[in-house]
Order: C-alpha cells, then sequence, then structure tokens
C-alpha cells in the first residue's frame, strides 16, 4: 500500500509542477498587452509603465520570471493589481466557501448519479434505461445559468425567499443550529444547480460499467445463493462497478469548478468562481495566474485524495 | 425430490428462437447422486441452471415443462419462493472458482453471507459466524482454515478457490447440490482430491448431488445414476455400472470409448461421429 | 436450401453495405436520433440561411439591430413572436442570428479542438515510448484545469470577439480528443495490417493517414458531434457573463445577459433564448450519443 501512495503522490508532484507552468505561460505567453490598463493609454507615463514592468518582473528572461511568480505568489507577495493585497490571501478568503459549494455538488452529483446509473443499467434494454438516458442527456443540455436565473426569479423575486450568498442578511437566528440550517439552505440551491451535469455524466459511466459487472460469473454466483436483487445489485455489483466512477472524478471536478464561475455568479455566491469573474473584470492579471493554479491544484487533491479512497476499497488496485 | 418433466428451454436471438432443451426428464431421489454427461452444447449446464431458473432470461425462454422440487414447480414459484430454494435447498458450484467469487470481499465474508441468509441455528454473533465459516473451511479440506478466513478470493490457488466455493454451497445445508463441471477448469491432479471430498462429504451430510461434466470418467464411484445428454434431450438413463457396462445409445457407446484407458492399443483416439441421423 | 433468386433480399443488400452506410442505417433506426436530426437540420438550415440573407441585406421578420425606445420590453404578440428587448428589437430576428453565431462557433471551436487533439492524440499513441508518456502527462495537468477559468483568462488578456472566443474554447478543449485519438492509435497500431504495412517499409506519415486514421474515424467524427453542444454551452455561459460575443451582435447568451435587470418583467427575455439553447444542445447530444451506439454495437 504504501509503494502504491508513494507512486501516486510522486505523480502529483511532477502534476503539480506541470501545472504551475502551465499557470504562467497562460498569461505570459498570450499575446496582449500585461497592462491592465491597455498599452496605448496616454494617460499612464512611461514611468509608471517602467514601474510595473519592475514590479512584475517583466525584464527579465522568462524562466526567471517563472521563478520569482511562483516564489511571491507563495510569500504573499504577489500582489492584487487592484487592492494591492496579496493574492494568495484573497485566495485562501474564498477558498472554504468554493471547497463546500463543490465538494457538495460532488457527493450529489455522486450519490444521485449512482442511483440513476443502477437503475438504468438494472433495466438494461428495457424502456427505464431509455429513460435514464434521455434524462441524463436532459441534464447535461440544460444550460446553468438558464436553470439558476429561473430559479432565482421565481423563488426571490416571486416568493421573496431568500437564496443568494451565503447566509441570508437582515435576520436573526435564535441559535447556531438555525444559524447553521440557514447556511447549509444558502449552499444547497446553488450546490444541487452545480450537480446536474454531474449527476448525468457519473450515472452514464456506472451504467456502463454497472451492465458489464453484471455479466460477471460471480453475479450469477449471488443469486444462487437467494440473495435478492437489490443485495446482488448494491452489494456484489456496485462495489466492482465503482472504478470508472472514480476515473470519472478527474472530469467531474474541473467541470465542476467551472461551472461555479456562473453559478457563483448568478447566486452571489463568494467563492473562487466569483473572485475569478472580478479579476476579469478588472484585468487583475496576478490574480488570474494564482487563481487557475489554485483551482487546478485543488483538481489534483482532489483526485489524489479519490484514488486513494478507492484503494482502500478495492485492494486490487494497489497490486497494479 | 426433483423431478424434471419434459422440459423445453429455448435462447432467442432477434426474431428466431434457437432451441436448447427439447424435452428433458429426469428423477432424483433424496440424498441420491445423479451424473448428467454430455460434450459441450447437449444441453447439460443449461438443465441445471434452469433449475432455480438462473439462466438470464432474455435471452432464455422457458417454452414448456415443469419443475418440480418438493412438490412445488420451480418454474411457476414467485420471486420470493425462489429465492428461498435457492441456496438453502438447492446450492450450486459453478466450473471457474476464480470468477465465480466475488473478487472484492473476503472468503469469510462470503461464507458468512450464506450462513446468516440460511441458518437461523447459527448465532448471530462474530465469534458463532467465524467458527462456523472455519468449520466448514475444515471440512473441504483447507489447512489452517482460522488464518485464510480474511483472504481474497485472488490470493488462492484454483484448487482451493473451489473448495471454497464447495464450503460455501454446503454452509447453507442444502438438500441438493448441483455442481456445474467443478472439475474442468482444474488441474488433473487437484481433481480428484476435489471428487474424493465431494464423495466424503455427500456420505457424510446425506444430501442429493446433481453432477455435471463432460467427462465419463469421473462419475464412477461418485454417481449411481447417469443420464447420457446430447443435443438437447437425454438419450439414455440408468445406472452407471449398468450402463458404462453395457451402453445402447449409439452415442453413449462413442463416449465410453473416448475414455483414455491404460494400455489402449489403438493408434487414433475414437471420434464422436456425425449423429444427424438420431 | 433456397432456390437461386435474382431478385435481392435483405441480406443481399446488407452485403454490400459500407461501413459507413451500416452506422447510418442502425442511426435511422433509432427514433429518437431521427427526431434530433430533423432539430440539427433545422437549425442548421435556419443559421445558414439567416447568415446568408443577412450578408445580403435582407432581415426577417425584422432588422435585428434596429432599436426602437418606443417599443421596448412588448411581450409577445402577433406582431413580436417573442416580445422585444430593452432596447426595442424584436427577439425573435435576434435569436435567428443567434442561431448563426451558436452554429459558427460550434463548428469552428471543434474543428480547432479536433486538429490540436487528433495531432496530439496520434503522435502520442502511434510513437508511443518517451514521447507518450510526456505527452499524456501534459495532457494530464491540462485537464485539470476547469476550462471556464482558462477561457476566462484568455478572453481577459486577448478581449472577446467572435474568433478570439471561438479560437479559445477549441484550445482548451482538444484534451478530451487526444487521449481518444491515442488510445484508438495504440489499439490500432497493433493490427496485422498496420504491422505489415511497417515491415513493407511504408512512412510513418503514410500508415498516419491512410491506414490508422481512417479505422478510427467513427470514433472521432462521433466525438466532433458531441464536442458541438460542449461549445455552444460555453459560448452561452460565456455571454451571458458578459465576457462572450459583444452586442450588439445577438448570440442566445447576450439576449439573456443584456436583459438581466429586466427579467422580472420581462420573462420571455429568459425563456426563448434558453429553451433554444437547450434544445439545440439536446438534439445534437442524443444524436452524438445514438451515432456512438450505431457504431458500436454489434449485429
Amino acid at each position: 500500500m504504501s509503494a502504491f501512495i508513494i507512486r501516486r503522490l510522486c505523480l502529483t508532484v511532477v502534476l503539480l509542477f506541470i501545472i504551475s507552468i502551465i499557470s504562467f505561460f497562460i498569461v505570459t505567453l498570450t499575446p496582449g498587452s500585461p497592462y491592465p490598463w491597455g498599452e496605448l493609454n496616454p494617460k499612464i507615463s512611461a514611468e509608471v509603465k517602467a514601474n510595473f514592468r519592475k514590479k512584475f518582473h517583466l525584464d527579465r528572461p522568462l524562466p526567471e520570471q517563472y521563478a520569482f511568480i511562483m516564489r511571491d505568489l507563495f510569500h504573499g507577495d504577489l500582489r492584487s493589481v487592484k487592492d494591492d493585497r496579496p493574492v494568495l490571501s484573497r485566495i485562501i478568503e474564498r477558498l472554504p466557501a468554493t471547497l463546500a459549494l463543490n465538494f457538495t455538488a460532488m457527493l450529489i452529483s455522486l450519490s444521485f448519479g449512482t442511483l440513476l446509473g443502477v437503475y438504468a443499467a438494472r433495466h438494461a434494454g428495457h424502456w427505464q434505461d431509455i429513460l435514464g438516458s434521455f434524462v441524463a442527456f436532459l441534464f447535461i443540455a440544460l444550460p446553468g445559468f438558464w436553470i439558476s436565473y429561473l430559479i432565482v426569479i421565481g423563488l426571490v423575486k416571486a416568493f421573496g425567499v431568500p437564496i443568494l450568498g451565503t447566509q441570508s442578511y437582515g435576520i436573526d437566528f435564535p441559535n447556531a443550529l438555525a444559524a447553521g440550517l440557514d447556511r447549509i439552505w444558502h449552499l444547497l440551491i446553488p450546490a444541487i444547480v452545480l450537480s446536474i451535469g454531474g449527476i448525468a455524466s457519473q450515472s452514464r459511466y456506472l451504467r456502463a460499467s454497472m451492465i458489464e459487472t453484471l455479466r460477471e460469473d460471480y453475479i450469477r454466483t449471488a443469486r444462487s445463493k437467494g440473495l435478492s436483487e437489490e443485495v446482488t445489485l448494491y452489494k456484489h455489483a456496485l462495489r466492482n462497478s465503482i472504478r470508472p466512477l472514480i476515473t470519472g472524478i478527474g472530469m467531474l471536478l474541473p467541470g465542476l469548478l467551472s461551472g461555479s464561475v456562473i453559478i457563483e455568479n448568478i447566486f452571489a455566491y463568494p467563492g473562487l468562481g466569483r473572485l475569478g469573474y472580478e479579476a476579469v473584470l478588472e484585468r487583475d492579471y496576478p490574480t488570474l495566474v494564482a487563481l487557475n493554479f489554485v483551482v487546478a491544484a485543488l483538481v489534483l487533491l482532489g483526485n489524489l485524495l479519490s484514488d486513494l479512497l478507492y484503494a482502500i476499497v478495492d485492494k486490487r488496485v494497489r497490486l497494479e | 425430490m426433483l423431478s424434471i418433466r419434459d422440459l423445453k428451454i429455448g435462447f432467442s436471438s432477434g426474431d428466431s428462437v434457437t432451441p436448447a432443451l427439447r424435452g428433458v426428464s429426469l428423477e432424483l431421489g433424496r440424498g441420491e447422486t445423479l451424473a448428467i454427461v454430455g460434450e459441450s452444447g447437449s444441453g447439460k449446464s443449461v438443465t441445471a441452471l434452469a433449475i432455480t431458473r438462473l439462466l438470464p432470461s432474455p435471452p432464455a425462454v422457458y417454452e414448456e415443462g415443469s419443475i418440480y422440487f418438493e412438490g412445488n414447480d420451480l418454474l411457476k414459484a414467485s420471486d420470493a419462493e425462489l429465492r428461498r430454494v435457492r441456496g438453502g435447498k438447492i446450492a450450486y458450484i459453478f466450473q471457474e472458482p476464480s470468477t465465480s467469487l466475488n473478487p472484492v470481499y473476503t472468503i469469510r465474508s462470503q461464507i458468512a453471507e450464506m450462513i446468516q441468509l440460511h441458518r437461523p441455528d447459527v448465532g448471530k454473533d462474530r465469534k458463532s459466524i467465524d467458527a462456523e465459516v472455519i468449520h466448514w473451511l475444515d471440512a473441504v479440506g483447507i489447512h489452517e482454515a482460522a488464518r485464510r478466513l480474511h483472504d481474497y478470493p485472488h490470493q488462492l490457488s484454483g484448487g482451493m478457490q473451489q473448495r471454497v466455493m464447495i464450503a460455501m454451497a454446503l454452509s447453507a445445508r442444502p438438500d441438493l447440490l448441483i455442481a456445474d463441471e467443478p472439475t474442468t477448469a482444474l488441474d488433473v491432479t487437484i481433481q480428484a482430491q476435489i471428487l474424493d471430498k465431494l464423495r466424503e462429504l455427500q456420505r457424510e451430510l446425506g444430501m442429493a448431488v446433481l453432477l455435471i461434466t463432460h467427462n465419463f470418467a469421473i462419475i464412477r464411484g461418485l454417481a449411481r445414476n447417469v443420464a447420457v445428454m446430447y443435443r438437447g434431450e437425454v438419450v439414455e438413463q440408468g445406472e452407471t455400472e449398468q450402463v458404462l457396462r453395457e451402453p445402447r445409445h449409439p452415442y453413449t457407446k462413442a463416449l465410453i470409448a473416448c475414455i483414455p484407458r491404460l494400455g489402449d492399443k489403438r493408434r487414433r483416439p475414437p471420434t464422436i461421429g456425425n449423429l444427424e441421423a438420431l | 436450401m433456397t432456390a437461386l433468386s435474382i431478385t435481392p433480399t435483405a441480406a443481399d443488400t446488407t452485403l454490400h453495405e459500407t461501413p459507413g452506410g451500416r452506422i447510418w442505417r442502425r442511426f435511422l433506426a433509432n427514433p429518437i436520433a431521427c427526431v434530433s436530426l430533423v432539430i440539427i437540420v433545422c437549425f442548421a438550415v435556419i443559421a445558414i440561411g439567416t447568415a446568408l440573407l443577412g450578408a445580403g441585406g435582407w432581415h426577417w421578420p425584422y432588422d435585428p439591430n434596429l432599436t426602437n425606445l418606443e417599443q421596448k420590453l412588448l411581450p409577445p404578440s402577433p406582431l413580436h413572436w417573442l416580445g422585444t428587448d430593452n432596447l426595442g428589437r424584436d427577439v425573435f430576428s435576434r435569436m435567428l442570428n443567434g442561431a448563426s453565431i451558436s452554429l459558427f462557433v460550434g463548428l469552428i471551436a471543434v474543428a480547432v479542438s479536433l486538429g490540436i487533439g487528433v495531432v496530439v492524440g496520434a503522435i502520442a499513441g502511434y510513437f508511443g515510448g518517451l514521447t507518450d508518456t510526456i505527452l499524456m502527462r501534459s495532457v494530464d495537468a491540462l485537464i485539470c484545469f476547469p476550462t471556464f477559468f482558462l477561457i476566462l483568462t484568455a478572453v481577459a488578456i486577448l478581449g472577446p470577439s467572435l474568433l478570439n472566443i471561438v479560437v479559445i474554447i477549441g484550445l482548451v478543449s482538444w484534451t478530451g480528443t487526444a487521449r481518444l485519438v491515442r488510445g484508438e492509435f495504440l489499439t490500432i497500431r497493433e493490427t496485422e495490417y498496420v504491422k505489415g504495412a511497417r515491415v513493407l517499409g511504408q512512412k510513418d506519415w503514410k500508415i498516419i493517414f491512410r491506414h490508422i486514421l481512417p479505422n478510427a474515424s467513427a470514433p472521432i467524427f462521433v466525438t466532433a458531434v458531441l464536442g458541438i453542444p460542449d461549445a455552444i454551452l460555453t459560448e452561452a455561459g460565456l455571454s451571458f457573463l458578459g465576457f462572450g460575443v459583444q452586442p450588439p451582435q445577438a448570440t442566445w447568451g447576450n439576449i439573456i445577459a443584456d436583459s438581466k435587470t429586466y427579467l422580472l418583467e420581462a420573462w420571455w427575455l429568459i425563456l426563448f433564448p434558453g429553451m433554444a439553447i437547450f434544445i439545440a444542445s439536446l438534439a445534437f447530444y442524443l444524436a452524438g450519443d445514438a451515432l456512438r451506439e450505431a457504431a458500436q454495437s454489434r449485429e
């Protein structure tokens, strides 16, 4: 097991390094002005530009720029163009909200995706399966911002139910439990909308995997033991089918974080997606570089965790 | 105890239905052993799996006939009734032990599942169940059973896996054990050991055994009666000794002639010729 | 034995079928696929038709950019089938134009992503070894980036224009294709006919283009079809945030974006463009999935 962990960790470190390089290059190599105010703006003097170039090390060769930016980022010296606060602290501020939102969305995606997938696989080839597939594609095709807006209009404006932000303002909660529930309520709707696409994709993976598994001999053995169909499916078949679900997380996590940009925007949820949106408006390149790096790193870590968890579930993986 | 009458089963693909069993009738009494012998495609496995409706139902089509077990027609039984019979009264062991055991659960948990489902006389606590599991692992001849409890199937050899399957099947104390080619996938040396063990256990437990095989050679001493199947029908039935001595059907004769014998002077192995005429 | 017959039977026709023909036949046998195809064709006709007419200066039913503040925010009526927006522009006309943009985005973005993905995947899958490892690890790293953040960053630097957006979307979506193509190449590379070609001394490029690529074309085509709605949805999302195609040019996303402040009074400004995006995407997804089934099923 430890050999497996070490191997996975090494891979993660290598990928993290590549990610940092890519993050750096996105901004540096993209043609266009590095100045947030535009190249030809006459109001900005040459001196200001020179200072800017010095501050962001734009005169040095590329590898040095990379090294500087990385160092600055982690030392909190990489500062936002907007308010000159360290970029990292701006990111860390918003991190818990994003983690809560995306983690919840992932749980919803995985659980409901599994249920839908098992349902489809169980009735493979029959109308229930076709219905399941259709519903899955319905979910994938649904534009997140559309459904979010309809919900916001419906609940907030038409019925006056507060769902924007992380908590209801202007209401005094009698105790911590009520306040906590309020926060969960504000988290839930955006998380559900965010998870819709994930439910669909995970259900497809699971359905395919489950159909394969159900052909195996040990499923026949389980039935011959007199086990009910439910036990056969959920105990014997499911545990052998979740591998694609785990690899699916690799595509799910970046998808969720991507989707959260729009969802956080609509629901006024103060997470990293919202930060990205604001950074684009302000042309805050340092923030953008750091943000890309951080979200990619989050995805990487998420994959690492899910692989490790899976290795606990299925011992054979450790021998690979 | 078990009475199969005129069973007709087909397999559908697209629009057509290919017949697999063309009217099979067999009888098996309590504690008896019946061997079903035939080549691949003769329908012997289909017969075995059909008994508790283990054939996946598309594509299998149960066209006609009945399967009476202890007075009930299993073909007409409800799902709940069927589940009571499976495992508890009729248990199976299959040809490929390596794929017939669930790879992600320990052998203990898979045997325990059987015990918990069908043996209300065994205590629900961990100790009692472990003891029962160990008892059966011992009974099938697995050494140091206590240490192997938490092994996974892939950690065992083929012979051991099959022993585990037998232990699992027997732990429910079934009235009938259906063994579908239990030794075909195993080494010849292991085959003999497994078969001996089966014989021993059958005598001890007094259960009935339905043995499916293509190998005439192994049924001697194990099965009192034999039914020879060819192309979905039973072509000859009777006491094993009798059939071996005086086979009446040409197919049976050919099958017996195929059994390799020490001192056999024939240079070319006999073949079972085209028996379309039957 | 049946007597010899000169009238063609069903068996005869299938014998002469090309692989493409067989896939097409199975596709058409699926009712959902047929409906989706009809929708896609309508969408394409509308998009191309509107673009062509617009280029020639004809607008139907109204000029999508014609503002008329006295007619602003009108609900759907016989005069304005889908109502008017906050500047009095006819929503229906704007949506017809939006269709052209969406189709353009879908096709070009997919073309870009396919171009890059196929090349990277082919090189990795064909040459294997160190090349494969380096390329695939880079792809693994790239996949970790949530595409929207990348797109936003690029748009921040390059500015939002239709061409920029299309290319950017293509640039961030090629990784899936690359992995798929690599997988196909790894398998097909081991087939007898490819081995034979190599033994005969054929040049690598020839082998890739003449032997391997045509055999991988079905899954690649399916990926392309499935990539179109992804691109359309991404563009819609970008436009919604205000970073997509800028007004006055109309896309389905920015019709909704333009009217954010009026959405409570003007429900038609969000319902119809949203429905259009939804239905177009759904049609492509269902068609793509049916195509994949048709290409994969064994008969």
